[in-house]
């Protein structure tokens, strides 16, 4: 199936991407396919969010890409709340974190959080 | 006999040298900009060593580079608790210089400030990752403490089983809370002060002895 393509002059994009999708790539695979879709103008929705190590990459590799006048950096914000503290001994111990947390990424110029809550996030996104 | 036991007493100071308890520990202060970490960090090291290090701002990002002070000696209790602190750039997910320009900065100062100030965040965060033994999360009392800067960087450093503390800074303010900091880091000892005015510092230096000594 062709991949829908966004126009140019109208319309934000919003990419679903599938837990099923993300588990297939490594961690920096997949801070470059969130990076290339946000500075696109995409909004990224995550179904299973990165883990606390994969967060702390995707700020530093934002940093080293703002650049003025072109890309100022991301708003994310995640649902429920991250809760690795309450992940389980064991998990932890099995090297298994807990990341399951719908995720939405978008470039900082273009989305802006107007609610959030344990249950909801409202967001208003704005065309380039 | 005297090289055995003269080998012997060598091995075991390299032993206690790569064991030991007293080992100095490197405690990052860290937060969102403008939180106050350099406003502690100075109250810190000027209480203690009687130097500053670095300079305080109320424009955000004044901090770009990681500062380190060794070998700061807190007394509690008739004890003596040394540790380095390591005073942080704040951290964001975003950074637009023309935030600066409403400080009366010109253009080319302010695209400077904020190249710096991501150079400073990734550092920061580089940091984390590898080089602190425990944390000092500050945050300014008087702003709403669920942010998905602050959760995620709650949650980094949870993953990482790094001893945290969590200072509610600026508690000098009118429309400071407390309690706001406590309900959304329950899971974690919050210390109210004002680094700037210097309240409540007895508590601030006693929980510091007690979780990272």
């Amino acid at each position: 199936m062709p991949e829908a393509k966004a126009s140019d002059n109208d319309g934000v994009q919003i990419d679903l991407i599938s837990a099923e999708r993300m588990d297939g790539l490594a961690s920096m695979e997949k801070i470059r396919m969130i990076l290339d879709g946000v500075r696109d103008g995409k909004i990224v929705i995550l179904e299973d969010g990165l883990s606390p190590d994969e967060e702390s990459k995707l700020i530093e590799v934002t940093m080293t890409e703002i650049s003025p006048d072109e890309f100022n950096g991301i708003e994310i914000e995640t649902y429920p709340r991250s809760s690795t503290s309450d992940s389980g001994i064991l998990g932890r111990i099995m090297g298994r974190e807990e990341t399951s947390k719908l995720t939405v990424i978008g470039p900082a110029n273009q989305i802006e959080t107007l609610h959030k809550d344990e249950t909801v996030i409202s967001a208003l996104v704005s065309r380039k | 006999m005297g090289l055995l036991s003269g080998l012997k007493d060598s091995l075991q100071r390299v032993t206690d040298s790569l064991f030991s308890e007293d080992e100095q520990k490197r405690i990052g202060i860290y937060g969102p900009p403008n939180a106050g970490k350099t406003t502690l960090a100075n109250r810190i090291a000027r209480d203690w060593t009687g130097d500053a290090i670095g300079p305080e701002s109320h424009i955000p990002h004044e901090t770009r580079r990681a500062r380190r002070k060794e070998n700061v000696e807190i007394e509690r209790n008739g004890k003596s608790v040394s540790i380095d602190i390591v005073d942080t750039p704040g951290v964001t997910t975003k950074v637009n210089y023309e935030e600066f320009l409403d400080y009366e900065m010109e253009k080319d100062d302010a695209v400077r400030r904020s190249r710096e100030a991501t150079e400073g965040v990734a550092e920061a965060m580089h940091w984390l990752r590898e080089d602190v033994d425990g944390v000092i999360y500050v945050l300014d009392s008087t702003e709403d403490p669920f942010t998905q800067v602050n959760t995620m960087l709650i949650g980094i450093i949870e993953s990482r089983d790094l001893p945290v503390l969590i200072f509610a800074n600026k508690i000098d303010l009118d429309d400071a809370s407390t309690q706001r900091i406590r309900n959304a880091f329950p899971q974690h000892e919050t210390v109210p002060l004002s680094a700037l005015e210097g309240n409540n510092m007895d508590e601030v230096y006693d929980k510091i002895a007690e979780y990272f000594g």
